[in-house]
């Protein structure tokens, strides 16, 4: 088959599914949920014939696959803007988990919503299901309820998927673009998927505006970049050092920059509002306000991935002018700054959480960092290796906590036991209750601390550790491995909270397994959690290197242009990797393994006001309530709305009207009734007046058509004069 | 001698509006029926038009020409070309769904349709003139329906004063460029109001400086430029919701295109001059419009400034005089037009089934009223720029060419973007989504015509958002016109 319309396909069905269920199958669940689940697949197979062809592929970076088919698609400046797709190393690895991430969501999903089970007794669209009572032998029985908004939901993740697709497949900016907003449309609608909860409402235009915020950023950088090289197709730009190097050398109107370093800054923004990085990362967390499928989609397999994607796909743009070693450019020490601010900055706040979700939001939000800051040291390789591994342990971890939580719901069903099902603090035991669910959230959670050699997280993270290091940035170094020492630290505590020790209420008593539909998708993204590593060891690991090829950096790295210099095999950032990893999870698991119902966090006491301070995730949602809020309403409902429209306009359209009035007052009184009137009062002339007023008063009837048909007429008289006055004259 | 397709397209609903006229009050069916078949009829035309107009050959086409007053050199002269186009396409979906959602107005029907009619006649006019005169005489048809629904079908608090403010305003705005017009039609020596002869005229530039702001601003006004925005809002709300469709859909694209039509393709050197001002003043549109927004309590004055806001994207992509820009502004007088009167026909529906338009009482449509929400969400997404929509692929370009030529502008005006969007969310969260008051829980859904009405608008918003190249074919030869007239 072709291959480059294989690639245009790619995205296809998950958009036919989304208008197919809008229009057609809304009514049916079954049938909604098989199309979705039936045009992801159909995805996920076309991803994989072209993953697997583009592996097959020598110099897949300078020939990428797919590019001859390209479509005219809006003219601009000299010529038109082409659009079309390809697929090279980068975004065949990203297609990849992609395309394996979104078919696991999707299915986990049908059990997520209960599919099967009976409609809610109290339900309505627009909440989360209550659960319904079922007669069993003659005594009522509660049990969980479908979603009411069942076959809404698979339409609105389609859509999401097709935008993600989108965005891999694309070969410019513009079309990435596109598809960037498509996904920032989905996740609004996602988050606030159960509208009818204040919450839910508040996170869904929160996050809206926040990444846009970003966006528009990155549109200003876009037409910079468009203005500068006119094109936005990646080959152009990113391949040709040509034009790399006339945006590297020219200088930029601000700060002192060159155009490259401004271009890659703006577009960096985009990163900054997509992926939660530090300031813009506020709306990330309250995101989990969706359903649990919906985190997944969002902190694994699209929206945060696409705009870590975006940085790593711009990389040579933020780079150019670097030589592989010595000063980073300004755009990459931003990078490098923002990435390893937030990745500590978002640990610290996971280790006070105590919502299962929200610990996985900051983590997420940390991992990120963590990509941002390998990217801005130049670690390129491994940042995009940390994106594919996480974008697996995360999607696990979200579906598992899903799991968790269901089967808490469950609990609490049972028990009537009015807790909070998403609080660890009445969790514990669990991994007796749901064996599968605990063995595939351990897997995920020692990838995500890096658990030494058997998980995919320990070899992406080793990979940023010593790219940090060995690059002679040390300052980068100790703030990963700090947050790294957090992260496994955070991870030991969730997972020993939620599933070790006793249960600490009736209803994690209570709790049970769920679905195989739920269950199953954990299994295989737990086999991705472990495997993925594998592909990307080291040749100078000691020991292991060079047993197996580095496939990862031999298919990825041939993206770069400039290849950094080769590493100093040092064994520092190793062993900090494995200190910090088995030292955070002994020491997480050490603190909370006996934490009794009703009692405070062990951490609490010790820490005093700074775990108030984390808890309250450092008051950046007060802070930004405080002054931005604020401010853009003091701008426009006091400056803008009462103070220029109200006052100066509408006050001087108001004072000229107050004035023609005066002249007309003293216009009659001082002169028209003194002066016209004494002379021609008496006279025929008022008469006159007076008898054709009377006469005319009888066209007067009161009926607008004839109104209208007189003023048509006037139109008609005052043209006629004015032809003949002209034809005469 | 070919079909004269534009005289018919202009003339059936004047007509239309006069048998009206005739027809006994009491027949309402059939002055419905009237109304909504010559509305049907005007948009096929308006479709063929615009299918049958010829990109290859480029330039004005299907023209018609006829002596009207030779002695002072009016003709009848009618035309269209890619800029026009899309705009007559334009008129004929707002006039038909105007119409549309307009079915169950009860309050003396016959005049309602009549002056939504002559309305509607004005419009087409004006964009298919070539004539100066006769752009005038088009131009100020409007005038009277406009007065007379909003002070007799308008929201009763209102209605005198936002009608009063409207005519008031359009009527200095006609002064201003009438003494433009005439010192065209007299500082060329050519006595003749034929703007394709007068579009090479080659008037000396001091006189293009000087006469530019007279017709710039004139027509302006109807666009809403800043300064003289102030009626388009109070106008738009007092209005019934057929009259504010066409008003800030249609109307408004009217001033806009007659302030490019004659004062930047009459005054091109004029136009070179003003640009910087015209793009100040443009730029605190899209701001100002987007703030004041971003604070009403009233859903309809929502729309109502957000259009003052658009409108500025529009001035602005004329005032950069670039390719880019124009082509932006030209897909954005279409995009806009289409988004605007699918706000306020929703905006309609609401208000006919709750009787409020404050905020703070509305709440959970959805479920009420799915179709509209829906249609809002995505006129929505046009106005917030959301690519996909026809409003990313409008004010891309526009932001492109303003890029070029201003690029502070475009920094501007792209942060107004980002308030479009929070006014856009917030007005949706607070009406649509949320709890269902009470009162509203037995509130009838909309009628298939409203449907119908919304299905047309979106599909042309959500069709041009993925195929731009099926308007920017069309709009290209009339960019490249303008550019050619502005010495390239």
């Amino acid at each position: 088959m072709n291959m480059d319309l294989l690639i245009w396909l790619i995205p296809l069905p998950p958009l036919l599914a989304f208008a197919a269920i809008v229009l057609f199958t809304n009514r049916s669940k079954a049938l909604s949920h098989s199309l979705a689940i039936g045009a992801a697949g159909l995805s996920w197979l076309a991803s994989m014939v072209v993953f697997f062809t583009a592996v097959g592929r020598e110099e897949l970076a300078k020939h990428p696959l797919g590019v001859d088919l390209k479509v005219n698609w809006l003219p601009l400046g000299d010529g038109a803007f082409k659009i079309g797709v390809q697929v090279d190393p980068l975004s065949a690895v990203i297609l990849f988990f992609v395309a394996w991430t979104v078919l696991m969501i999707f299915v986990y999903s049908v059990g997520y919503h209960n599919f099967g089970q009976p409609a809610g007794d109290h339900d309505k669209p627009g909440l989360p299901p209550h659960g319904a009572t079922v007669k069993v032998k003659g005594h009522g029985h509660q049990v969980p309820s479908v979603e009411p908004m069942y076959s809404r939901f698979f339409a609105m993740i389609s859509l999401f998927a097709f935008g993600m697709f989108l965005l891999v497949v694309t070969d410019n900016l513009l079309t990435l673009y596109m598809a960037w907003e498509i996904m920032g449309l989905c996740s609004y609608l996602l988050i606030g998927f159960w509208y009818a909860k204040p919450s839910a409402r508040d996170a869904a235009v929160k996050a809206f505006l926040t990444t846009r915020v970003g966006d528009m950023f990155m549109l200003l950088g876009m037409a910079a970049l468009y203005k500068m090289t006119g094109t936005l197709n990646y080959q152009e730009i990113l391949a040709n050092p040509t034009v790399l190097e006339m945006l590297a050398s020219q200088a930029a109107p601000v700060l002192g920059l060159s155009w490259a370093g401004l271009i890659g800054i703006l577009i960096f923004m985009g990163t900054v509002g997509k992926s939660a990085q530090f300031p813009l990362h506020v709306w990330l967390p309250d995101a989990m306000e969706g359903p649990t499928p919906v985190s997944a989609m969002i902190h694994a397999a699209t929206m945060v991935s696409a705009g870590v994607y975006l940085s790593i796909r711009f990389f040579p743009l933020i780079s150019a002018g670097w030589d592989g070693g010595g000063a980073l450019t300004p755009a990459m020490m931003t990078l490098a700054v923002v990435g390893a601010v937030t990745a500590l900055f978002a640990a610290t706040i996971a280790v006070a959480q105590n919502d299962i979700k929200r610990v996985l939001a900051y983590s997420t939000i940390s991992q990120l960092g963590y990509m941002i800051a390998a990217l801005g040291v130049g670690a390129y390789v491994a940042a995009a290796f940390h994106l594919v591994t996480h974008a697996f342990f995360k999607a696990l971890l979200f579906l598992g906590s899903g799991s968790v939580i269901h089967g808490m719901e469950h609990g609490v069903l049972h028990t009537h036991q009015h807790i909070d099902p998403q609080d660890m603090q009445h969790m514990g035991g669990l991994r007796k209750k749901m064996p599968v669910t605990f063995w595939t959230f351990l897997a995920g959670g020692l990838a995500l601390s890096g658990f030494p050699l058997v998980t995919a997280g320990f070899w992406s993270k080793d990979e940023i550790l010593s790219g940090a290091f060995n690059g002679g940035h040390v300052w980068v170094f100790v703030i990963l491995a700090l947050a790294a020492l957090l992260t496994a630290f955070y991870t030991a505590r969730q997972i020993t909270l939620t599933f070790l020790g006793q249960a600490r209420s009736e209803a994690a008593e209570h709790a049970s397994e769920s679905r195989a539909v739920m269950t199953a998708p954990l299994v295989v993204l737990a086999f991705f959690a472990i495997t993925a590593g594998w592909v990307g060891i080291p040749k100078a690991f000691p020991g292991l290197g060079g047993l197996v090829p580095n496939w990862f950096e031999e298919f990825v790295g041939e993206m770069l242009l400039v290849h950094g210099e080769a590493a100093h095999h040092s064994l520092v950032p190793l062993i900090t990797s494995l200190v910090v990893a088995l030292g955070g999870l002994a020491l997480g698991w050490w603190v909370y393994r006996d934490v009794r119902a009703g009692q405070k966090d062990p951490l609490q006491k010790p820490l005093g006001p700074v775990y108030t301070l984390l808890q309250n995730k450092y008051y950046f949602d007060e802070l930004y309530g405080a002054t931005v809020v604020r401010f853009s309403r003091w701008v426009s409902e006091v400056f803008t709305d009462r103070w220029l429209d109200r006052g100066v306009i509408d006050g001087i359209l108001h004072g000229i009207a107050a004035a023609g009035l005066w002249l007309g007052g003293v216009l009659r009184n001082g002169f028209d009734l003194p002066v016209i009137n004494r002379f021609l009062g008496d006279t025929v002339v008022a008469g006159g007046t007076r008898k054709l007023g009377a006469e005319t008063s009888k066209i007067q009837t009161g009926r607008l058509q004839q109104y209208m048909l007189m003023g048509l007429a006037v139109v008609l008289a005052a043209s006629a004069i004015i032809y003949f006055f002209f034809v005469m004259a | 001698m070919q079909f004269p397709i534009l005289s018919v397209l202009i003339f059936i609903p004047l007509l239309a509006g006069i048998v009206l006229l005739m027809v006994p009050a009491q027949r309402k069916d059939w002055i419905r029926g009237i109304a909504l078949g010559s509305a049907a009829v005007v948009l096929v035309l308006s479709v063929a038009v615009y299918a049958l107009y010829d990109v290859a050959q480029a330039g004005y086409q299907f023209v018609e020409t006829a002596p009207w007053v030779p002695a002072l050199g009016i003709q009848y002269h009618v035309g269209v070309d890619g800029l026009s186009l899309p705009l007559i396409l334009l008129s004929g979906l707002v006039v038909f769904t105007g119409v549309l959602v307009s079915w169950h107005v009860d309050e003396r029907p016959r005049e309602f349709f009549s002056y939504l009619m002559f309305l509607g006649s004005s419009v087409l006019g004006v964009f298919a003139s070539l004539d100066l005169f006769q752009l005038f005489f088009f131009f100020e048809l409007a005038v009277f329906p406009k007065y007379l629904m909003i002070i007799l079908w308008g929201s009763p608090k209102t209605r005198e004063y936002g009608g009063m403010k409207l005519t008031l305003f359009l009527f200095a705005g006609s002064v201003l460029a009438l003494v433009g017009a005439l010192a065209i039609y007299f500082g060329s020596g050519l006595r003749t109001f034929d703007m394709l002869v007068l579009e090479k005229a080659g008037f000396p530039i001091a006189f293009q400086q000087l006469w530019f702001p007279f017709l710039f601003l004139g027509f302006g006004v109807l666009s809403g430029i800043f300064p003289f925005h102030s009626w388009a809002p109070d106008g738009h709300v007092a209005a019934p919701t057929a009259v504010s469709m066409l008003l800030a859909g249609v109307e408004m694209k009217v001033g806009a295109f007659a302030a490019l039509r004659v004062a930047i393709m009459l005054l091109p050197d004029g136009a070179r001059f003003w640009a910087p001002a015209v793009l100040v003043l443009a730029t605190i549109n899209v701001v100002y419009g987007a703030l004041i927004a971003l604070i009403q309590s009233d859903f309809k004055y929502v729309i109502g400034f957000s259009s003052v806001s658009h409108m500025g994207l529009v001035l602005i992509g004329f005032a950069c005089l670039n390719h880019d820009s124009l082509l932006g502004a030209g897909m954005q007088m279409f995009s806009h037009g289409i988004m605007t009167a699918l706000f306020f026909s929703v905006v309609g529906m609401v208000y006919d089934r709750t009787h409020t338009r404050e905020l703070s009482q509305l709440g959970g449509l959805v479920q009420k009223m799915p179709w509209a929400a829906v249609g809002f969400i995505i006129a929505g997404l046009v106005s917030m720029g959301m690519p996909g929509f026809s409003g990313f692929v409008a004010e891309f370009p526009i932001f492109m060419g303003a890029w070029r030529t201003a690029p502070l502008v475009a920094i501007i005006a792209i942060l107004g973007v980002v308030v479009t969007a929070g006014y856009i969310l917030l007005v949706v969260r607070r009406v649509f989504f949320g709890e269902l008051p009470k009162q509203f829980q037995n509130i009838p859904d909309i009628t298939w015509m409203d449907k119908l009405a919304i299905g047309l608008l979106a599909a042309f918003m959500i069709g041009l958002g993925w195929f731009p190249s099926l308007m920017t074919s069309v709009l290209q030869p009339g960019v490249q016109n303008i550019l050619g007239l502005l010495g390239g």
